[in-house]
């Protein structure tokens, strides 16, 4: 009973202060005329007590895209032209990645806390086992860090959390247009002095809808089917296009 | 206007792509070329995945051939039983290329396979097309009788057949090793072949002019459908949207080219063709050859 009673105080505590939050939008429907999607998101610090002295309160919003596995390629110059040569492969990078804070980063989150709850864009990525001929496997995902960034698939956005009177707190996620499919799991911390007091996650889904979601499912379900609607496509536009000049000819 | 590609995953503009198709239907309608071997490129070039262009590109050129085969079959300038006989050597040839594409894609190498073997392909054919156009002017200036057909090795092969349209009694293996070549090229490369297999039909298995074309495209019909559904089935890489705007561009293009090239003189059009093979060529070989910016590149890995 005392063990029950300690635990309590404890998630009391820890839940002095609580999100509440809210999304523009919980779903990103990739259409036809899809050029990437921005989504507002805003919420509020829910609290039973007074602010607390010190410090004011920081927020961190995150945002990420399904994990997968992916290979890194290294050219080097052989005979006289640039090949892949080394490769290592990283076992789980997010295909997207977003973090927004209210401050610069080292000062609003702890290393430790980082490290626990994953935050960082380095931290976000997984990569475990480089073969044993690479010396420098940390070239390679600095290199699929700055091929993303470059690419705005992963990004660190500073100062871009807005928090008024440490309670209200929005900010806003530019999604690009090169998109992949998913739940993207979408995190906000609470914290002070670099601790975190206080986290709430919830997913934005991203799919593809309509005419991309049908001719998705069918490439990959029936890729037979998908083939031959594709070869019979062609024949078509290329029996009509010669019947239609033949046409404005005569 | 924005497009989204559903299989490439990427974001392109859609009169970007109707643009370019029109350009490489122009330049196939002037020169009688499928124009694979120019598109695939450009859409390197535009940022389309690799495997996705030349996947997609085989399918945009059945529509190609097909709107040009009608023409020939009126024209009755296709002979079927040499396009039957370059066929079945064309489709063992698609299926080993399209087993070679995905073991180099397994290694990494693909992009660096496609891309030598546009260099080393364009660099030799163009050279040959622009040689051979300039001496055709000197020759047509100076008034010279054109060169006679030699007997060679070919006709002493065995299993010789009667080719009646192509006025030809030769053996078919050269015709399947012909085939067979340029099967493995559609798929590797995501062209038709008709550049290669043109040259071979005239200068290798003499065939006459008038019926090459026809032909070659009848039979790349065939190769180019097969690659298509060879590589939908196995890489689900055909994006039939990133085709359709590609062919929509083509088709219109090609007929306004061939407007163009009825008032050219066949050898200057020959010499203009030679030298876009070799400047697409050159490109490619900078490439190559020229330090990246970005020596790293990321794929999503393979086998999971």
């Amino acid at each position: 009973m005392r063990w029950l009673l300690a635990f309590l105080l404890i998630a009391n505590v820890s839940v002095a202060e609580e999100v509440v939050l809210g999304l523009s939008q919980d779903e990103v429907a990739i259409t036809t005329q899809f050029d990437g999607s921005e989504i507002l998101i805003f919420g509020a610090v829910k609290r039973e007590e007074a602010i607390p002295e010190g410090p004011p309160l920081q927020v961190i919003v995150t945002v990420a895209g399904p994990s997968e596995p992916v290979t890194v390629r290294r050219k080097e110059k052989r005979f006289g032209i640039w090949v892949n040569t080394d490769a290592v492969e990283v076992d789980r990078a997010p295909s997207f990645y977003a973090v927004a804070t209210s401050g610069l980063l080292r000062e609003v989150l702890s290393n430790v806390e980082d490290l626990r709850n994953k935050i960082s864009v380095p931290r976000a990525i997984r990569s475990v086992g480089a073969p044993m001929s690479i010396n420098d496997a940390g070239s390679f995902t600095e290199a699929l860090i700055r091929i993303r960034r470059a690419n705005q698939l992963y990004q660190l956005l500073e100062n871009q959390v807005v928090v008024d009177d440490q309670t209200l707190f929005r900010t806003s996620i530019r999604l690009p247009a090169a998109l992949t499919e998913g739940a993207y799991r979408t995190r906000i911390f609470l914290t002070r002095k670099g601790k975190v007091i206080s986290q709430y996650e919830t997913s934005i889904d991203v799919r593809k809808v309509g005419l991309e979601r049908w001719l998705f499912t069918l490439s990959r379900e029936m890729p037979l089917i998908y083939g031959l609607m594709s070869l019979a496509i062609a024949i078509a536009a290329g029996w009509g296009a010669s019947a239609a000049f033949r046409l404005i000819r005569n | 206007m924005q497009i989204y590609l559903p299989i490439a995953e990427v974001s392109v503009n859609a009169f970007l792509l109707l643009g370019l198709g029109g350009l490489v239907g122009i330049l196939s309608g002037m020169f009688g070329v499928g124009g694979g071997f120019l598109m695939t490129p450009l859409l390197f070039f535009i940022g389309i995945p690799p495997a996705v262009a030349v996947a997609t590109e085989a399918n945009q050129i059945v529509a190609s051939s097909f709107s040009g085969v009608l023409a020939h079959l009126r024209r009755k300038t296709v002979d079927l039983r040499m396009g039957t006989v370059l066929l079945i050597g064309g489709l063992v040839g698609a299926a080993l290329g399209v087993v070679i594409f995905n073991y180099l894609k397994s290694l990494g190498q693909v992009d660096l396979l496609v891309r030598l073997c546009y260099v080393v392909f364009l660099g030799v054919i163009g050279s040959l097309m622009f040689v051979e156009s300039l001496n055709a002017i000197r020759k047509t200036a100076k008034g010279a009788p054109p060169v006679k057909r030699k007997h060679t090795l070919i006709h002493k092969l065995p299993f010789k057949m009667r080719f009646r349209v192509s006025g030809l009694y030769i053996s078919v293996i050269p015709p399947l090793l012909v085939g067979l070549c340029v099967g493995i090229l559609a798929a590797i490369m995501g062209v038709g072949g008709g550049f290669i297999m043109v040259p071979a039909m005239i200068y290798l298995l003499g065939m006459p002019t008038k019926v090459v074309v026809g032909t070659s495209l009848f039979q790349i019909i065939f190769v180019t459908g097969f690659t298509t559904l060879l590589h939908a089935t196995t890489n689900f890489t055909v994006d039939v949207v990133l085709a359709v705007l590609l062919l929509v561009g083509g088709v219109i293009g090609a007929q306004i080219g061939t407007q163009i090239g009825v008032r050219m003189k066949a050898e200057q059009l020959r010499i203009l063709l030679a030298l876009m093979v070799l400047a697409v060529c050159g490109k490619l070989a900078l490439d190559l050859l020229l330090m990246p910016s970005e020596l790293y590149s990321v794929r999503a890995a393979e086998g999971h």
